[in-house]
């Protein structure tokens, strides 16, 4: 019997369960006179025993395969050989995963010996154990809740009292999701990093100059000693950003004024859909028309300058993004825009000032606040931002503000370090979630700042 | 003010007009500037996109007549016949002329490795045609194919193109004889990846998509909805669901790829859930649409009128009951613009899905929610890091093939939004 067998039966029961509870409420009210002494309408009695026939079970079900994979696992290990377990333990590691592939009847990476063959009936024994065992327990479990719930109904009982209980701890459990995110987010990057600081100290991460990855296998190779210093891959972020906002920050500002003040009812509802459509592209497919577009024309515009482009320039990259933030801070400084007071404005027209003298001079010094916190959210977004740069940046750390030189992000390099075969404790991949953190805590900065702003600008006009 | 006074006011007033009135005109003109601007950046997105991807929706067979000889297909042990020898014999006598071992090499090298599997597959399904002759339409090599679209030029030297001239002319006896021709790539919307790109296909992509959004969306419309209720509806104004506020807002900030650590660390190595799987997928993708449908799911809340909540309460039901049976039923329309909204976005997240595995090179089309897969945009990712020439055009519809996915949403979203939306 299978999870999802055992997953299916339990919702079965709770069916079953909501009928029977719903008949139980009208057997127990019969003998007092009929339906009308029941507290709660019949359907919550049903309802009620539901709940307890699936609440229960579930917690127990989600726990137990939650645990299942780690103790089956301890388990097998201390069946092995000696000279199996006395393997060092990424070696282990691997031994398992040919077991695990064994039993998945997954192809194996070699021939398999008969310890390890006879390791994997071991597992597939127990995880038929673990397996049967759960669905018997959640299913008694599932009747017991039943059969309480039986007991339990009467016409006094506060059926939906009880139910709507259940359902607010029910929806306060979904929305302390969001916490739990940040909780893991914070967590799961704080703890690597913290690795990796035991081996590259805080400060020459933060401050060294020199970035260069490679960790040697053995250590007489050439070039044994990485370089973590992560100035330049910071450099290349800032560089790449400030290229992406200042093509999207003018043409992002100026659109939405465009669109707020001056286009008529017929423009603005072709052009500003059309301005969304960029929002909504894939960055893959930014990615694709910086390396492969974007990327050759600059090159090309170059050499007929007689400029000499890398092919993976930080303007192609740059200027690709700035093209997919501009819907971004349009829209945003749309919203600012529409939201300084009309009498402003006419209060500016009564002086006798144009149009665009009203813009400059009254609306854009009362939208500033609400713009720059915008800019500041699309900073956020520019630093984050992933495909693009992996797609069309370039891999070496240059320290350069060259924008027509390769240099590498943040993103790039986490990206980089992250995919493909390493071992999970290597520096290499440890740094990745150093550099994580940082992107985390910088971009969170950001956004702390632009939403404080954004929500103290936008009090100030209610 | 005397009369002198004002009209000197007044001069210098109109002197400045001209300057004044040329700096709006000037404004204007910048504004409409920086649309047209974004405009035809679009426009080139598209264009460059189309232009380069339209040629992969169609294929280059070619028709070979293979003789099936008796004494090397046996019905009893079919799959140990030489498949890829036939054709290779039944290359050789269309072209009887070609005698050396390097003309010949380039001569089997115009057909695709995928010949001999469909050869495979014709024999399987009626044994009975062993022993005939039959004419068959397989796919040409890439080169061929990047030939007879234009791409592979003629009057490039020989040393500079991926075809020589002999396997030119050969093209060309093919194409007069009417055994060359391009059709409909069904195999570029039915196969898995491949090495090969006459071979590669965006199926195995597409349900590695559709499993992974289906987990997305199973998971973060009801959890999504539930707490947009529960903030909206239920929550009392404290520090805990301030915490809880300034948390999502947050998160839908935060850039995708730091939740793709969190996916690694946690989904994969602490839960120890099987690496590159449409499960691991769908929860990293679950926690980043999150906060778009509750923060869609809260604003369509809030545009029920409070009356109708006030009315719910005063005929007798209770605050679960009001919502339940008045509030959420209004407001679903929104909720669901929302989520398809943050599915659309789902389905064109690629970073989150590199850092959990997903970028492996996947041929088998999967058939459930732990298998290996990849989805659209990494498909996308991976053709694009190909040097092949044949991969570019294959990138490029299956950019064409994504963007429709998306357009086809955002505009039941859209259709939905105008259908129910209810001005109070």
């Amino acid at each position: 019997m299978t999870p999802t067998h055992t997953l299916i039966l339990l919702l079965l029961l709770c069916a079953v369960g909501y009928q029977v509870g719903k008949k139980r409420s009208f057997a127990v009210a019969k003998i007092r006179g009929g339906p009308r002494v029941l507290h709660s309408r019949p359907v919550y009695y049903g309802s009620l025993t539901a709940l307890w026939c699936a609440v229960p079970a579930l917690i127990v079900f989600s726990s137990w395969l939650m645990f299942e994979s780690g103790i089956i696992t301890h388990l097998v290990i201390s069946q092995l050989p000696d000279h199996i377990q006395d393997l060092s333990a990424d070696r282990l590691n691997l031994v398992m995963n040919d077991i695990r592939n064994l039993v998945n009847g997954n192809i194996v990476s070699k021939a398999a010996g008969p310890a390890i063959q006879s390791a994997a009936d071991h597992y597939q024994q127990l995880q038929s154990i673990s397996h049967a065992s759960v669905a018997v327990l959640v299913l008694v479990m599932a009747i017991a809740g039943i059969m309480a719930a039986q007991y339990y109904i009467r016409p006094e009982l506060r059926a939906r009292n009880h139910v709507e209980r259940m359902i607010r701890y029910l929806l306060i459990v979904c929305s302390t999701i969001a916490i739990f995110t940040t909780i893991g987010i914070v967590l799961s990057v704080l703890y690597e990093s913290i690795r990796f600081f035991k081996i590259v100290p805080v400060f020459e991460f933060l401050f060294g100059l020199e970035w260069s990855p490679q960790m040697a296998i053995r250590s007489d190779q050439v070039g044994s000693s990485g370089a973590f210093g992560a100035i330049p891959v910071f450099m290349g972020t800032f560089l790449i950003s400030v290229i992406a906002l200042s093509v999207s920050v003018p043409v992002g500002l100026m659109s939405a004024i465009y669109l707020s003040e001056y286009a008529n009812k017929r423009f603005r509802a072709v052009a500003k859909p059309l301005l969304e459509i960029l929002a909504g592209i894939p960055t893959v497919v930014y990615g694709f028309f910086a390396a492969l577009v974007v990327a050759p024309v600059i090159r090309n515009t170059g050499e007929f300058m007689g400029l000499d482009v890398s092919s993976e320039s930080a303007l192609a990259a740059g200027l690709v993004m700035g093209i997919m933030i501009i819907p971004f801070v349009s829209s945003l400084s749309d919203d600012v825009i529409n939201a300084v007071p009309q009498s402003l404005r006419d209060g500016a027209y009564g002086l006798g000032s144009t149009q665009s003298e009203t813009i400059r001079y009254v609306i854009l010094p009362a939208a500033l606040p609400g713009i720059v916190g915008g800019v500041l959210l699309a900073a956020s977004r520019a630093i984050g931002e992933t495909m693009i740069v992996v797609m069309a940046a370039g891999l070496s750390a240059n320290l350069t503000l060259n924008p027509l030189e390769t240099v590498t992000t943040v993103t790039v390099q986490i990206v980089t370090l992250l995919v493909g075969d390493q071992e999970f404790d290597s520096s290499k991949t440890l740094a990745a979630f150093a550099l994580g953190l940082v992107l985390f805590i910088v971009t969170l900065i950001l956004n702390v700042i632009a939403l404080y702003v954004v929500r103290k600008y936008r009090e100030q006009y209610e | 003010m005397s009369k002198r006074d004002t009209s000197r006011t007044m001069n210098i007033v109109r002197k400045g007009m001209g300057r004044r009135y040329r700096a709006e005109k000037r404004f204007k003109r910048i504004g409409l500037v920086a649309i047209i601007f974004s405009l035809s950046c679009l426009a080139t997105l598209f264009i460059s996109i189309i232009g380069n991807g339209h040629t992969a929706f169609l294929q280059t067979v070619v028709k070979m007549d293979i003789y099936l000889d008796p004494a090397e297909f046996d019905p009893e042990s079919l799959n140990r016949a030489d498949y890829q020898g036939t054709i290779k014999k039944a290359l050789r006598t269309m072209f009887p002329q070609v005698t050396s071992r390097g003309d010949k090499k380039k001569l089997y090298a115009m057909i695709s490795t995928g010949a001999t599997f469909q050869l495979m597959d014709v024999i399987k399904q009626t044994p009975d045609l062993i022993g005939t002759t039959i004419s068959l339409w397989v796919p040409a090599d890439d080169d061929v194919d990047m030939f007879m679209k234009g791409y592979i030029r003629r009057d490039v030297e020989e040393t500079d193109r991926r075809l020589n001239d002999l396997q030119i002319s050969w093209i060309d006896a093919l194409a007069h004889d009417g055994r060359i021709k391009k059709r409909f790539n069904t195999t570029f919307f039915t196969s898995g990846d491949s090495r090969e790109p006459e071979l590669a296909g965006i199926w195995g992509a597409t349900c590695g998509s559709f499993y992974t959004l289906l987990i997305t969306l199973l998971l973060s419309f009801p959890v999504g909805v539930a707490a947009a209720v529960y903030l909206e509806e239920f929550a009392p104004k404290n520090r805990f669901t301030d915490l809880i506020e300034v948390n999502i807002n947050n998160l839908a900030a935060v850039p995708s790829i730091v939740f793709g650590l969190l996916g690694l660390a946690v989904f994969l190595n602490l839960f120890g859930l099987p690496r590159s799987s449409p499960l691991v997928g769908g929860l990293v993708l679950t926690l980043m649409t999150l906060p778009t449908i509750i923060i869609a799911s809260r604003a369509a809340l809030k545009s029920v009128p409070p009356s109708v909540r006030e009315a719910a309460l005063s005929v007798g039901a209770s605050k679960t009951q009001m919502v339940s049976h008045h509030v959420l039923p209004l407001a679903l329309p929104g909720m669901l613009t929302g989520t398809i909204i943050g599915m659309a976005q789902a389905l064109g997240e690629t970073a989150p899905l590199l850092m959990i595995g997903m970028v492996a090179f996947i041929v088998d089309i999967p058939g459930g929610l732990q298998d290996p897969s990849t989805v659209l945009p990494v498909q996308i990712f991976l053709w694009a890091d190909s040097p092949e020439r044949a991969f570019l055009e294959k990138t490029s519809a299956a950019i064409m093939v994504l963007l429709a996915f998306l357009v086809t949403m955002n505009a039941v979203a859209v259709f939905l939004r105008k259908k129910f939306e209810r001005r109070w």
